[in-house]
């Protein structure tokens, strides 16, 4: 009698499993695994397929690939540290300061630019800066300038989009995480004679850094992943190496060059994210909740 | 002596809700002075405002007679133990204490001392490198109260700090915070919905009723000479009887009771026969079966309907013969009265001197 339950409910668990492995099967481990071996094969001067680890070895010989990493992790890096120099004081806002009747409508007003596409807030950039846009427009119209400046296609501009497209992945693990500190906290250490700053770096960061942590890695892997926003906004000089993978696969048809690149970003994205833990003394487990 | 704390005419209103009213009061340096009341009552309201995490709307705080509005917290010389303590989670027992050095900007030595000797006294001797998580609740306790007074504050403001504790615990903090502020002399001004709390640790006790200090008195006096009936209704236990004034001499009258007894009883000022009041009487002022040979007794017949045994505080619960209302007797635990049973009808008797008698309230 146990034994037929347990048999009933093994297949009624397959049945509802099955969609999701194939799916994940299908569509993802087993492209992934084709691409992981499509990195190791290279042709041999004859012309042949064979076993090699050229495609790797050519990122670090050729000091453009991995100049383009290194500058595409820099500005990542650069990225979540705005993205969270902006988001804190928000969030902090919103948890703490105003009455909490408005709290739950000044977060859907965070969350209303991402009701329409990264392309379409890309494009509405796009209009305001360049150089017959609005932005422009108005400051000939006063009278500021007397020629408009492009102000698309540089890193500024693009840091800027990326930090604006991954606001909310910062803001929301933000307000969790100030919503669960206690405002005696602050009361506290305000009444034990601390000024603003010390509340700031002995009360607030030290409680906010899972949050800190985690909103840090989601933005930092989307905007290193991240193809959109820099070729729209940072134009041919972006050099995002998401483009280089891009330009492997589709403009030199190297695909097994382009697998390599795209396991390499994985890996040392993947690197990077783990020295960030180790630095901030922090768990993944810990993070992740 | 000098007076370390002083409040004028402090208000403090809320859109439309008034949460202090206009309450002045001093304290003497070196005294325990409570601030006794419900829950409500804008007693936190007005240790906040001490504190200066809190603008009053109206009148002036004066600390050691310098005035303290528009100070922000962080500049005054007082300190506050939160109700839930507020222990900094992200830091060690010794950094938690160091905090306040730290922000004066102390040397690392002197930090290191001080901190080391007011652990001693509050006896964690050695617990400096401990979690906050790893200690009891009891402990907790005394690191937030070394917290403050590290930094020597003039007042120390304390917000119901033993609320969260087990009955035990708290009987004893209730103890040890009484030595350790007899030991160290700082001005502690506590407040507190608990009227044992009060009574036990303080030297004066304010009550505070709907923003309003409704009493400020010795614990003693409080107890036995109530000025309002708020106050003779929320320290301790009280009997109430509603009724009227039938004759009245100076200072003694008799009240015709709603349950039809009549009692002697003296009063604080003259009123005048016909007027309705309230009739105040602790359990412990009542006899029970008292001798037939005292006079002066006011002695009424009542009805046991339950024995509430609690050790030395244990009551009966009764009726006075014919009426329904229930009083509690005070019922002494020297088995003299082991005797008496439930539906037993006994004798009480008390002393006209006992009774506390007030006007009874419009509303």
């Amino acid at each position: 009698m146990k034994t037929e339950i347990k048999k009933q409910f093994r297949w009624g668990l397959l049945f509802f499993l099955t969609p999701v492995l194939l799916w994940l099967i299908l569509l993802i481990v087993l492209p992934q695994i084709d691409l992981f071996v499509m990195s190791f094969r290279s042709e041999n001067d004859a012309g042949e397929m064979v076993w090699s680890i050229t495609n790797y070895l050519n990122f670090f010989h050729e000091p453009i690939y991995w100049l383009t990493f290194v500058r595409t992790a820099t500005y990542s890096i650069l990225v979540a540290f705005f993205t969270f120099v902006i988001a804190l004081p928000v969030a902090f806002y919103i948890t703490k300061v105003v009455k909490p009747r408005f709290q739950g409508s000044l977060t859907l007003l965070l969350l209303l630019p991402f009701w329409v596409s990264e392309m379409v807030r890309v494009y509405g950039w796009m209009i305001l800066l360049r150089e017959s846009g609005v932005i422009n427009h108005f400051l000939l119209k006063l009278g500021l300038m007397t020629e408009p400046i492009e102000m698309l296609y540089r890193d500024s501009t693009m840091i800027l989009g990326l930090v604006y497209t991954s606001m909310l992945f910062m803001v929301v693990p933000l307000i969790s995480v100030l919503d669960s500190l206690d405002d005696s906290l602050i009361e506290a250490a305000y009444d034990l004679g601390a000024n603003m700053w010390s509340i700031l770096f002995k009360i607030i960061i030290p409680h906010a850094t899972p949050g800190i942590v985690s909103g840090s890695i989601v933005v930092f892997m989307l905007t290193l992943g991240n193809y959109l926003t820099p070729n729209l906004m940072g134009g041919k000089n972006s050099l995002w190496f998401t483009e280089q993978i891009y330009n492997q696969f589709i403009a030199s048809f190297n695909w097994n060059q382009g697998s390599a690149f795209g396991f390499l970003l994985l890996f040392l994205s993947s690197l990077v994210i783990w020295i960030g833990l180790k630095l901030s003394r922090q768990t993944l487990s810990k993070v992740v909740q | 002596m000098d007076i370390d704390l002083s409040a004028q005419n402090v208000t403090k209103v809320f859109e439309e809700f008034t949460a202090v009213d206009n309450v002045s009061f001093e304290v003497e340096n070196g005294r325990f002075f409570s601030i006794l009341g419900p829950s409500g009552c804008g007693k936190t309201t007005l240790l906040r405002m001490i504190a200066g995490l809190t603008e009053p709307t109206k009148g002036r705080i004066e600390i050691r007679g310098e005035n303290m509005i528009g100070i922000s917290p962080n500049k005054r010389p007082v300190n506050l133990i939160f109700q839930h303590l507020a222990l900094f989670p992200m830091m060690d027992v010794g950094e938690n204490i160091a905090f306040g050095l730290q922000r004066r900007g102390e040397g690392r030595e002197t930090i290191k001392r001080k901190v080391s000797a007011i652990l001693d006294s509050v006896d964690l001797s050695g617990f400096d490198k401990k979690k906050i998580e790893q200690l009891s609740g009891g402990q907790q306790q005394r690191v937030a109260i070394a917290r403050c007074l590290v930094l020597e504050p003039t007042v120390l403001l304390l917000d119901e700090p033993l609320g969260a504790l087990d009955l035990k615990l708290r009987e004893q903090m209730k103890v040890e915070l009484k030595k350790l502020q007899a030991k160290i002399g700082t001005t502690f001004v506590y407040i507190t919905h608990d009227q044992s709390e009060a009574m036990v640790m303080s030297d004066y006790v304010a009550v505070m009723h709907n923003g309003k200090f409704e009493q400020i008195d010795t614990p003693q006096n409080l107890y036995n000479k109530p000025q309002t009936p708020f106050v003779a209704q929320f320290v301790g236990d009280n009997n109430i009887w509603s009724g009227k004034i039938r004759k009245a001499e100076g200072l003694s009258a008799e009240i015709e009771t709603d349950d039809g007894s009549v009692f002697k009883t003296k009063v604080d000022k003259a009123l005048k026969p016909g007027l309705e009041v309230n009739l105040f009487l602790r359990p412990e002022a009542m006899v029970i079966e008292p001798d037939k040979c005292i006079e002066d007794l006011n002695r009424f017949e009542v009805i046991v309907k339950s024995i509430l045994f609690d050790g030395a505080n244990s009551r009966l619960l009764a009726n006075p013969v014919n009426a329904n209302t229930e009083i509690l007797i005070a019922l002494p635990q020297n088995r003299q009265y082991d005797y008496i049973q439930i539906n037993d009808k006994i004798e009480i008797g008390w002393n006209k001197k006992s009774g506390i008698c007030f006007k009874k309230n419009e509303d």
